[in-house]
């Protein structure tokens, strides 16, 4: 598609696990991203939401081209990422930037904020009218005091220290960055001055996001479509209506009730899961989630559900399948519309 | 559990009043609680509410007597079970109270067990220590324990250590330990914070389970505003070791009457609601080795006034007449919206 600026198809990546020291021999292999494909369009953010060990925080690194994958591919404008010389390379990652979650380790604590913002200058050349006035103007960008480019990292709060951050990933003027857990580490109070610049950046320069989260409110907060993820794979992908508000696979069903609101008066029944997410090195056969799903049938563990609009009716899948009023892929074979919460 | 002296009628479960806690470092003094009190009645859930460096889990700590002494001094105050205070006992009769009266469980449950000991020893060295049983019955009773807090086939996973159990299911084990001497008051510190949203319902349940079947009063400390919703009966509020707020919970939530507890509900993104503009609090929370003057907040607050919230102090009183405490000078206009 045109308007998309990162397009995944297929994307797969297997980790060895080897046994052994000087002979080492492959005994098994951790699936951790298992066949994900989404586009992400220009100016929007595409939240991915899931669980540990879901392969979120890989996928991330995969679109960061720091990882290769197994098989699949990642296209930015159009060139596949994995195909790229290392000049190539390079070019790319101006324009797609990251942010990581913890404000605390991912600063170098030697380095002053203005040589941290400023770093990326080192690599890909001084920006016009000097690194000194970039560095200023983008401390200013993301609301912190232009003042205090010769402080340390420690002598800053979590919020601040989580700006430096955004501003050091802001230096190149990215297209696209990817956030890894960008607000978990940070008190509520802070978490939403976080969430709020972000939104103000991406109106200001027309970025794009992939927002990945544990945090399912911020997700719906931030997020204009949300990809559902479980096991490798995504099971839901719609818009943040669609996803939050006519969900149709189990398990995000089962996710969006187990979060408490922050209103006693609207609390749900959660759906809670039977045990815990089966372990990535050997993932349930046909369907991922019907372990702990209590719409299993026998077809579940034999075929798996593809991730793809289901009609109303279910038609070709089942009895009770299909999607009512918002359809939207989904990876299930009884997909079915639950209101979670009235 | 018939070793205190029946306490009078009307006597709260426990009473924690005007506490202090400071920490002495080289060269500065970090005032982590400053005069925090509340009670807890028999079967009551109350939930601690406070971002970092609020004090919440410091003063469960110090409630416990399980602080680090140095640095951490317990200046003043008391921490009454049933009538009984605590905060003066030597350390040989406050331990019959730890563990047997108030129990406690923690955010993270692989640093609070000993990775090199079976779980089935840990939690049966309880019972071999404060309960004198034997090497066999505590086993068993551990297994017991260890099948309430619904460990799948727990006679075989008692030999198992802490490393082989699944981050919800450590937080079982943890459980189970802090439930062997069925204590009276559960003291949880974070318990669901560094788990998934489906294994912290799963928790979260089994806890309210728990608290019913042994009528135990129950405080938990947090930072989620949703689990507090979700569980608690009452909420305490903390701000820069103090309490800002506290109230019933529907009460809490649908008439806050302190500028902080305002602004935490406005912070929140919600799951249940589409397009919801946040609206920060602004700055961040304050540095304990310089707590402001006056009011605590005051720095932070869209409500704060020149004339009064810099230099004096707000006490904490009661401004519905129900029993709805606020630390504002400027409560009424809080609840006036």
């Amino acid at each position: 598609m045109a308007d998309e600026i990162l397009q995944v198809e297929n994307l797969v990546k297997h980790f060895p696990l080897t046994q052994g020291i000087v002979f080492k021999r492959q005994v098994g292999q951790v699936k951790a991203v298992d066949g994900v494909s989404f586009g992400l369009r220009k100016g929007e953010t595409l939240g991915l939401v899931g669980e540990s060990g879901c392969g979120k925080s890989t996928l991330a690194k995969l679109l960061m081209a720091l990882e290769r994958p197994t098989s699949g591919s990642v296209r930015f404008e159009d060139q596949d990422v994995f195909a790229l010389s290392r000049a190539e390379l390079r070019r790319l990652r101006r324009r797609v930037q990251m942010v990581l979650q913890d404000p605390y380790t991912s600063l170098n604590p030697r380095m002053t904020v203005g040589d941290i913002v400023g770093e990326p200058f080192a690599i890909h050349g001084d920006p016009e009218g000097g690194r000194r006035r970039r560095v200023r103007e983008l401390l200013e960008v993301v609301g912190l005091d232009p003042d205090h480019v010769n402080r340390y990292p420690h002598q800053f709060s979590g919020g601040q220290r989580q700006r430096i951050g955004i501003a050091r990933a802001l230096a190149l003027r990215p297209d696209v960055i990817i956030c890894d857990e960008p607000v978990s580490a940070l008190d509520v109070s802070v978490q939403a001055q976080v969430m709020n610049l972000l939104a103000d950046l991406q109106k200001e320069f027309g970025l794009s996001y992939v927002f990945i989260a544990h945090d399912l409110a911020v997700v719906r907060h931030i997020s204009d479509r949300v990809a559902v993820m479980y096991l490798g794979k995504i099971v839901e992908l719609g818009d943040e209506e669609q996803i939050y508000d006519h969900p149709t696979h189990p398990y995000t069903q089962a996710l969006l009730s187990a979060v408490p609101v922050p209103d006693p008066t609207r609390q749900g029944t959660p759906i809670v899961l039977e045990g815990d997410v089966p372990s990535p090195t050997n993932p349930p056969s046909g369907c991922r989630f019907r372990t702990r799903c209590w719409k299993a049938r026998d077809v579940c563990a034999t075929d798996e559900p593809l991730l793809q609009v289901r009609a109303p009716g279910g038609a070709g899948d089942g009895e009770d399948g299909g999607t009512s009023g918002s359809p939207h892929p989904s990876a299930c074979h009884f997909a079915d519309e639950k209101i979670v919460r009235g | 559990m018939t070793n205190t002296t029946d306490p009078a009628p009307g006597t709260p479960l426990l009473q924690v009043e005007d506490l202090r806690v400071e920490f002495r470092m080289r060269g500065s003094t970090v005032n982590a609680v400053n005069g925090l009190s509340y009670t807890l009645a028999e079967g009551e859930t109350l939930a601690i509410l406070g971002e970092s460096g609020s004090g919440k889990s410091v003063s469960a700590q110090a409630v416990m007597g399980i602080l680090d002494t140095p640095p951490a001094y317990v200046t003043g105050g008391a921490v009454r079970f049933r009538g009984t205070e605590l905060l003066g006992l030597p350390e040989k009769k406050r331990r019959t109270y730890r563990g047997a009266h108030i129990a406690m469980i923690f955010q993270d449950a692989l640093s609070a067990l000993n990775p090199v000991h079976r779980v089935g020893d840990q939690i049966a060295e309880m019972l071999l220590v404060h309960r004198g049983m034997s090497r066999g019955d505590a086993r068993k009773r551990a297994i017991e324990l260890m099948e309430r807090v619904r460990i799948p086939s727990a006679g075989s996973r008692a030999n198992d250590y802490p490393h082989q159990f699944s981050g919800g299911m450590r937080q079982r084990v943890m459980i189970a330990m802090a439930l062997a001497l069925e204590p009276d008051v559960l003291i949880a510190d974070e318990p669901t914070t560094a788990l998934d949203v489906t294994v912290q319902a799963q928790i979260m349940k089994l806890l309210r389970d728990l608290q019913d079947e042994m009528a135990m009063g129950l405080i938990l400390i947090t930072h989620d505003l949703g689990v507090v919703a979700d569980v608690a009966d009452r909420i305490v509020v903390m701000y820069a070791g103090r309490v800002v707020e506290q109230a019933e919970v529907r009460e809490l939530y649908a008439r806050p009457a302190h500028p902080y507890t305002e602004g935490l509900l406005a912070s929140v993104p919600r799951v249940d609601v589409r397009d919801r503009a946040l609206t920060p609090i602004k700055g961040s929370p304050p540095n304990l080795a310089a707590i402001p003057s006056g009011c605590p907040f005051h720095p932070r607050c869209p409500r704060a006034r020149e004339e009064r919230c810099p230099d004096e102090v707000p006490a904490l009183r009661d401004v519905t007449g129900t029993g709805h405490g606020s630390a504002c000078h400027y409560a009424e206009e809080v609840l006036g919206g």
